[in-house]
Formats: C-alpha cells, structure tokens, sequence
C-alpha cells in the first residue's frame, strides 16, 4: 500500500513538473510578444515606412531598411528557392536512394541547421573579399544559401508523398520524367511546396547575422545593388544597443514588425499544410 | 491510333536530359556548398593558424593592438554558455514533450504544439533585444542576488557564484540560449515518442505502471537514439547562436571562474568585431574562430543527424 502511494507520488510530482515546464515555455513566448507589443507600438507611426532611418539623437523611420530587407529577401528567394526545388526533385524522382543522394540529403540537413554566422563568413571570403565592397547582392546571396536547403527538403517531402499512380499513369501515356514532374507532380503538390517557400521566407527574412558583413548596411536611400544596403535585422541590432532613445523606440517598432510579419508567415503556412493534408484525406 | 513522330520523340529525349542535369547540378551544387563553406573558411584563416600554430587555441590572450590573438576565452564562452543552455532546456523539452504526448487534452494539443514551434521562429534577433532589456534586469535583480547569497557561500562551487550581479553575462545567455533551443529539443522528443508503438504503452499500463513509469521505463528506452539525437541538435544550435547571445554576453575576452561576469563566445566575437577589424591578422584569427565554430557545429549536427536517422530506419524496419 505504501508503496504504491509512494509511486503514485512520484508520478504525480513528474506529471506536475512536465506541466510547469509546459507553462513556462508558453510563458516566455507570451512573455516575448507582450514585449514587442508594448515597447513596440509607441514607434508605430506612419513615419516609420515613409522616413529614413535617422542620424543619432534624430527623428526618422525605417523605410529604407524596410525596403532592403525586402529586397534581399526576395532576392535571395528567387536565387535560392530553384535551386532548392530543383534538387529536392532530383532526390525525390532521379536520386532516390543512390548514394549520392544520400550524401545530399545528409549534408543539406547539416546545412539546414548550420550557424548562419558561418554562411555570412563564407559569402564574405567568397564575395565580398573578391569584389572588393560590402554589397546588398552579397547579403542576397547569403540569404540565397539559407533557403536551399528549406525548400530542397520540403520539396522532397511534398513530392514523395503524390499518389505513385499518378505518376504511373503519366509513365503509362509515354510521358518521360520531365514531363511528368512538371505537368503532374509540381501541379499535385504545388501547396506543399509554397508552404516550403513560406517558410524559407520566414526563416531568411529574420536573420541578422549573414547580412551583418555582407550586406552591411547603410543609413540613406539605396536601390544600387551593388552597395551596401539598410535593412531591418541589423538597423535593429545597431539601434538597439545605442544610447539614444529615438534609435531604441525605432528598434522596438522594428522588431514588432518583424516579428508579426514572420509570425504571420509562420502560421499561414501550418494553415496551408493543414488544409492540404485535410483535402487529401476527403478528397478524391 | 497515333503514331510515334520520330521527330518529337527525339526533342522530349533533349529536354529529359536538360531537365535531368538541371536537377542534378541543383543537388550538387548543394555538396559543392559545404564544400566551399570549409575551404573558404580554411583559406581566410590561415594566415592566423600559420602565425599562431596550434597555440591559437589555447591561448586565452586576444589583443587587437600587439596582434596577439587566441581562442581559449571564445571557445570557452561557447561551451559553458551551451552547456548551461542544455541543463535547462533539455529536462524542459523532456517535460513539455511529455505533457503534449501523454498529459495534453486532444483539443489543446495542436495549439500548445504551434505555439511552441511558433516560439522557435521567432528570429535569433528578437530574443537578444529581449533578453538584454527584460530578461537581464530581471536576473540581475532577482535571480542572480539570490545565486550569489545561497551558492557563493558554498565550497568548491561557490566560485561560479562570486562578483556583482552585472545582468548581463555569460549565465544570462545560457538562459536566453535555452529558451531559444527549448522549442527544437521539445519538437523532436515530441515527434520522437510519437514514434513509440502504442501496444508497447498499453503493455506497461496493462502492467499496472503509472504515466510516469510507462515514460521512463518504455517510452525513454525504445526512443533513446531519438532523444539524444534532439538534444544534439539543440546543441548545434546553442553552440552556433549568434545574435542572442551577442547582445546579452558582455563581450569580453577573458575567461572568468564566475558565472556572474561578462564573457565572450565564437560567434558573438565574430559578429561584434568583424567589421571593426583592423589587419589582416584581426580578420584572419576572426575566420579562424569561424572555422572553429564550423568544425564543432557540423561534428556535433552531423552526429545528431546520424543518430535520428538511425532510428528513422528502425522505425521503418519495424513498423
């Protein structure tokens, strides 16, 4: 008798303690976003998108750093994200278990969670040391290497998971593979492989340290390319760690909208998989 | 019935094998990456490895103006800072994945699933402004005084526990460390005793076992591999986690017995002082602290990934 309730203890004090651990990981998450919310949106205003960013101690908004971060984002989407798809097709439909497809499929999840600082470092001896200057191609390009290998394993994931007949009957009509792949597969499995690109975005979209020296930054209104370029992240990190109260608020507005924006990305994309996994377990 | 043109068969051959390299330099290019990411690193600091030898990673000194540098204080920053981070978060991750797989109400299970997996896309720099404006002053007020006064005092550990309560510090981004690597840790032990046949489950309640005991005497032991495949991969995370920690570390290049005092880690060197450097030296021994950071981080990713995929075809043979 004893025993048992000694063990019934014993279970009940873990189960006690998974809760509070439940508790304070949602805690901290809450915990970070009332930050963001309430330190936040005093610097909303709409100077922020029509305003540069300012010199110390000046008014100002973010909306050359906004247009950069944009820019490079996109730019390292559209670099990265073929490259991604198309090496996710070739181990899902060429490759498959040969061995080199192993070796890929192995080392992109080593590069999945690779240091991103290690990224910007090997753009930097790549890029900018050949080139000579910081630029915001450079910072595209680490961002570019970032998304490869989201996009390569949600792509391999989406297109192993169409239906093996579909592929059989397009086989079966005398189509070769490519035809295949691209009239039937990325058709069937186009959701999948958005929601892969959605979350490249929200994972590039965020980071600081790869652009910290490839990209720079730069206080005024750029559109050159090939110069360094503001952006988000790294107008966060300096303004944030400056003295001056006008750069701290701008942070805090920074940060707000960058965090919603990837929050928002985040959650789309669950809500995409979850209404295409929900389609094909009632549909057809 | 149609017939073959000869013509057209000839072209969809062309195009097949367009579109079959294409895929297949995509993939390669991906090894090629690696590949360049290690030699990139190795041709920009080798400057610093031929001037300092072996000794650039056991010396503590780290000094712009005589142009002596060593990576004994950075390496030691990442290692205790990450190995703080793992004492907190892994028995965290263990407790969540646990209240989701076997205490959780269904209906609460994919919100509480989301919201943690929400917590790990919050970017690195989100939680570095964050810890460095709310969580250190809550340390520095409540947490460390406290560590200082119950700890200090005691013999052998004490130590770890002396000086003023500065806030920031390497105990700061241990936390902050850990509460960025908890979701990672969380998710996979989740996915990983998922995993677990349902008969071996009922079998141990069947026994008359508590929750607690079907957890650790069925669920821990099948899903082993899994499990310390996670927490390897948190690892790779915390010991390559860059802006968080550079915000709340103190950036400073000496090693400390306390835990309390300002230190430094490899990659918050690296992104701090960068594009500060000065001499190709400076710029040299930063790379050679990346090269240090890729070398330990992909060892430690690579061991995590090979222990995950270990169980994958398990789980595979036996299901």
């Amino acid at each position: 008798m004893n025993r048992w309730a000694l063990r019934k203890a014993k279970n009940g004090a873990f189960l006690v303690l998974s809760l509070i651990a439940t508790m304070t990981g949602l805690a901290c998450l809450a915990a970070i976003l009332w930050t963001l919310v309430s330190h936040g949106i005093a610097g909303l205003s709409w100077h922020l998108f029509t305003a540069m960013t300012p010199p110390p101690g000046g008014q100002g908004g973010l909306l050359n750093a906004l247009y950069g971060s944009a820019v490079m984002t996109l730019l390292g989407i559209l670099i990265g994200s073929p490259i991604g798809v198309l090496a996710g097709t070739y181990l899902a439909e060429y490759g498959r278990n040969s061995r080199l497809s192993t070796a890929i499929r192995f080392i992109n999840d080593v590069l999945l969670s690779a240091p991103s600082i290690i990224i910007g470092l090997f753009i930097y001896e790549m890029v900018v040391v050949r080139m000579g200057h910081f630029s915001a191609f450079a910072g595209a390009l680490a961002l570019a290497v970032l998304a490869i290998p989201v996009t390569l394993r949600t792509t391999e994931d989406m297109l192993n998971l169409v239906p093996i007949g579909m592929k059989d009957s397009s086989a079966a009509l005398g189509a070769y593979p490519w035809r295949t792949t691209i009239s039937v597969l990325y058709p069937a499995a186009r959701s999948g492989i958005v929601t892969g690109l959605l979350l490249a975005i929200a994972r590039i979209s965020g980071e600081t340290a790869p652009l910290l020296f490839t990209a720079l930054n730069n206080q005024f209104w750029s559109t050159n390319l090939n110069a360094p370029m503001a952006n988000l992240p790294v107008v966060i990190f300096q303004f944030a760690l400056s003295p001056y109260k006008d750069w701290q608020n701008l942070a805090w507005a920074g940060a707000l909208i960058i965090t919603v924006s990837i929050l928002v990305l985040s959650i789309s994309a669950r809500v995409l998989l979850a209404l295409l996994q929900s389609g094909r377990g009632s549909g057809r | 019935m149609a017939i073959i043109n000869p013509r057209h068969a000839a072209k969809q051959l062309i195009y097949e094998r367009v579109f079959r390299s294409a895929t297949l330099s995509a993939a390669i290019l991906v090894l090629l990456i690696l590949g360049g990411v290690a030699i990139s690193l190795m041709r920009g600091a080798w400057p610093a490895l031929q001037t300092f030898g072996f000794s650039f990673v056991t010396r503590e000194i780290w000094n712009p103006v005589t142009d002596q540098y060593g990576a004994l204080a950075p390496i030691y920053g990442t290692v205790v800072t990450s190995a703080i981070a793992m004492l907190l978060a892994v028995p965290a991750g263990f407790g969540i994945a646990l209240f989701l797989t076997e205490l959780c109400p269904p209906l609460l299970k994919r919100p509480i699933g989301v919201a943690v997996e929400l917590l790990a896309a919050v970017p690195s720099i989100i939680f570095g402004i964050w810890g460095l404006f709310v969580l250190a002053p809550v340390l520095q007020r409540h947490v460390q005084p406290w560590l200082i006064a119950h700890f200090g005092v005691i013999p052998g550990i004490g130590h770890l526990f002396k000086g003023p309560p500065f806030g920031i510090g390497i105990l700061t981004a241990g936390v902050v460390l850990a509460i960025m690597v908890l979701p990672f840790i969380a998710a996979t032990m989740r996915d990983v005793f998922d995993t677990v046949p349902p008969m071996l489950k009922e079998s141990g309640y069947g026994l008359g076992a508590t929750t607690w005991e079907v957890m650790w005497n069925v669920v821990v032991p099948h899903s082993r591999v899994g499990i310390v495949g996670g927490v390897m991969l948190g690892l790779g995370r915390a010991l390559g986690e860059t802006m968080a920690v550079t915000f709340v570390i103190g950036n400073a290049h000496r090693i400390s017995s306390s835990l309390l005092a300002p230190g430094t880690t490899i990659s918050s060197a690296i992104a701090n002082e960068f594009t500060e450097a000065v001499g190709d030296l400076y710029t040299s021994s930063l790379i050679a602290l990346g090269l240090l950071l890729f070398l330990i981080t992909f060892t430690v990713i690579a061991a995590a990934q090979a222990m995950l995929r270990r169980l994958e075809r398990r789980g595979g043979a036996t299901v």
